[in-house]
């Protein structure tokens, strides 16, 4: 792991001959965006490196802001035979954990897997038996491995299975897994995804996150204990619960504009992280209106209230709010918004409240 | 009515929490049939009361003659008490708690399939059964109505909405079952269309599904081989990016199955009627009804 051009060039040159520099960024889809690059001397490695360095890269998983650079792997270039896959993760349409290979792996494992799904292998892992040694074996001679590599194979696979297990992964990813020229099997690239609900019992896996990775407002977000996720448009919202926000998204899409932001304050939110989920909010500059659709239950209507009203007071607000809440403590919710005269518009109606929104960020 | 009715004893796992006090009050007043709650230490107590406290569900179930468990105790021990409640025998397990780790919920699947209890989410509301008077959940008992409808959803309050919307059409619910947003639940759309379809009480079912997973597919291919009875069907998420989580642990796009479009298009080849507006779906379901006449 490479932080400097100057550290580039000392790995090329303890490595001797051709290098790769991979920038690591949490986001796939890195080569074909100029990610990855091959480095024929120390010098053009530390010339690379330094590019790549304190840039954003941007590629079709990491949205349009891209993501920072802020470490490269330098490696030896192999001479590549064949790019092979081996993943695990919970089939979720199946309920059960599965080992997957191809013999096809490499930047167009999902194309394969959607055009040619008989090339992907499988073998469903017993939770009693654990994966077993003929299942590993089963896979390496299907993925067609030379004699002297199936037993390498077997042991990568028991050990990803391993690792998913013993620290909750909900993905465990080597693609690719090559066949060198002259004839090693080597593991080039791996992707581990963390099951978020388990971290509380890896606090060395937690440790890691690296938020420069993410986006700071959704950083901010998951510190305050709300869901944020940025989509891009410029109608905001608000919402409580998951599924309404996305169908509250849905809606703006449907009234002809463009959702901001997914934005979950959850079902039993406090005013301050309702108020603090509204500064978040008004935080993305290209908000031109927000729409707050709440369904009050054990999240009372007047909490919203109270904590809009405690933002907009605070502060110079030009974005225009729709409010529409329905369920426990509406009228008082009414009440408390009336009473403080800001430029807030009700609106019972869904539909029409989606439309008001989206008209007003024109 | 479909897994709960007035003859459902409900024992409540951890009632002596703040959360689960209010809600099990709640239950109370809209009518369930709370016979005990378990809290490991505090056996021997009443909670508000009431409500005889036990040490172990086996204990609970015996003297109370419980056959059901709302389970409201904290993620890092609702795997040990969702087991606890089945080895028990309790038929019917509704656990509230959210983030539980998807391995747990996959251990948890190996070990139920060996048991006869059904498990309705975790992170779930729970169900209700309005003609039942049953509540096991954290759902707002008012906005429900008695009636032939059934709701089935993986989300909370775009349920209630829905739920809001039906009773304004004057259309009331047999049950609502809240399957839960992670990407393991206990139950699915296709056990519960199952009960929908043999329940003589409900006459249409209205069907919330999300982004992730494959689970709308697989209610398709129910809908159209088993199914008689209309469904009315919304799949939330047309907006949501690829490859980012949208809040619920299981609301996230993989692949191109695990869209919303792709889900409702299987959804409505089925049989069912579709909607990506869901402000529509209680004057659909008026609709569905009326011309069913």
């Amino acid at each position: 792991m490479i932080k400097t051009a100057g550290e580039a060039r000392e790995a090329a040159r303890q490595i001797g001959g051709r290098v790769v520099i991979k920038a690591q960024i949490h986001g796939g889809g890195r080569g074909k965006a100029g990610g990855i690059k091959v480095a024929e001397t120390p010098e053009e490695a530390a010339q690379i490196a330094g590019d790549l360095l304190g840039t954003r890269l941007t590629t079709h998983q990491t949205g349009p802001e891209g993501l920072p650079v802020n470490t490269v792997l330098v490696e030896e270039a192999i001479q590549v035979e064949k790019e092979l896959y081996l993943g695990v993760l919970i089939d979720t349409s199946t309920q059960a954990l599965v080992m997957i290979a191809s013999e096809a792996g490499g930047v167009e494992i999902e194309d394969i897997a959607t055009r040619s799904p008989q090339r992907i292998l499988k073998q469903y892992v017993n939770l009693v038996t654990g994966l077993l040694p003929y299942q590993t074996r089963i896979l390496a001679y299907r993925m067609n491995l030379p004699g002297e590599s199936v037993r390498t194979a077997t042991e990568i696979m028991t050990g990803i299975y391993r690792l998913f297990m013993e620290k909750d992964c909900s993905l465990v990813e080597i693609n690719p897994l090559v066949i060198t020229k002259d004839g090693k099997l080597l593991a080039l690239d791996c992707k581990v995804n963390f099951d978020d609900n388990a971290l509380p019992r890896h606090q060395d896996m937690a440790q890691l996150r690296d938020s420069s990775q993410e986006d700071p407002l959704e950083v901010k977000a998951s510190e305050i204990g709300v869901n944020y996720v940025k989509i891009g448009g410029n109608v905001g919202c608000l919402v409580n619960g998951a599924g309404l926000a996305m169908a509250t998204m849905d809606m703006i899409k449907l009234a002809g504009g463009e959702p901001a932001n997914f934005l979950d304050v959850g079902g039993s939110a406090s005013e301050e992280q309702v108020a603090n989920a509204l500064r978040i909010l008004l935080t993305d500059a290209r908000v031109r209106s927000a729409w707050i659709n709440v369904f009050g239950g054990i999240l009372r209507c007047d909490v919203v209230a109270r904590a809009l009203e405690q933002v907009l007071k605070e502060r110079e607000v030009k974005v225009p709010f729709i409010v529409r809440m329905n369920g426990t403590n509406l009228k008082e919710a009414m009440q408390i918004l009336k009473e403080s005269r800001l430029n807030i518009t009700f609106e019972a109606d869904l539909v029409r409240a989606a439309e008001m929104a989206v008209t007003m960020a024109k | 009515m479909i897994l709960v009715d007035k003859n459902t004893k409900v024992l409540v796992q951890g009632i002596t929490g703040r959360e689960a006090t209010f809600h099990t009050q709640r239950c109370i007043e809209f009518g369930t049939n709370v016979v005990a709650g378990v809290t490991p230490g505090k056996g021997g107590l009443r909670w508000e009361e009431e409500v005889p406290v036990f040490n172990s569900v086996t204990q609970a179930k015996e003297e109370s003659g419980a056959n059901a468990s709302l389970i409201f105790v904290p993620a890092p021990f609702a795997f040990d008490a969702i087991v606890e409640a089945a080895d028990a025998g309790i038929k019917l397990v509704v656990c509230i708690t959210e983030y539980i780790p998807a391995l747990d919920e996959l251990k948890l699947q190996y070990h139920l399939r060996s048991t006869s209890t059904t498990l309705i989410g975790p992170n779930c509301p729970g169900i209700i059964s309005p003609p039942g008077k049953c509540k096991m959940g954290i759902m707002p008992g008012y906005i429900h109505k008695p009636g032939n409808v059934g709701v089935v959803s993986r989300s909370g309050t775009l349920t209630y909405e829905v739920v809001a919307q039906l009773t304004e059409q004057s259309l009331g619910q047999s049950t609502c079952v809240g399957l839960g947003g992670d990407p393991l639940p206990g139950s699915n759309f296709v056990a519960i269309l199952k009960l929908f379809q043999e329940d003589p009480e409900t006459k249409a079912v209205v069907l919330i599904g999300e982004i992730g997973g494959t689970t709308e597919q697989e209610a398709a291919e129910f809908i159209e081989k088993q199914m008689t009875k209309p469904v009315i069907a919304y799949v939330a998420g047309s907006s949501a990016p690829a490859g980012k989580r949208m809040g619920h642990a299981g609301a996230i796009i993989t692949g191109s199955a695990s869209k919303a479009s792709k889900k409702m298009e299987s959804l409505a080849a089925a049989g069912a009627t579709v909607t990506d507006n869901f402000a529509q779906i209680g004057f659909l379901t008026k609709e569905v009804l009326g011309s069913q006449k």
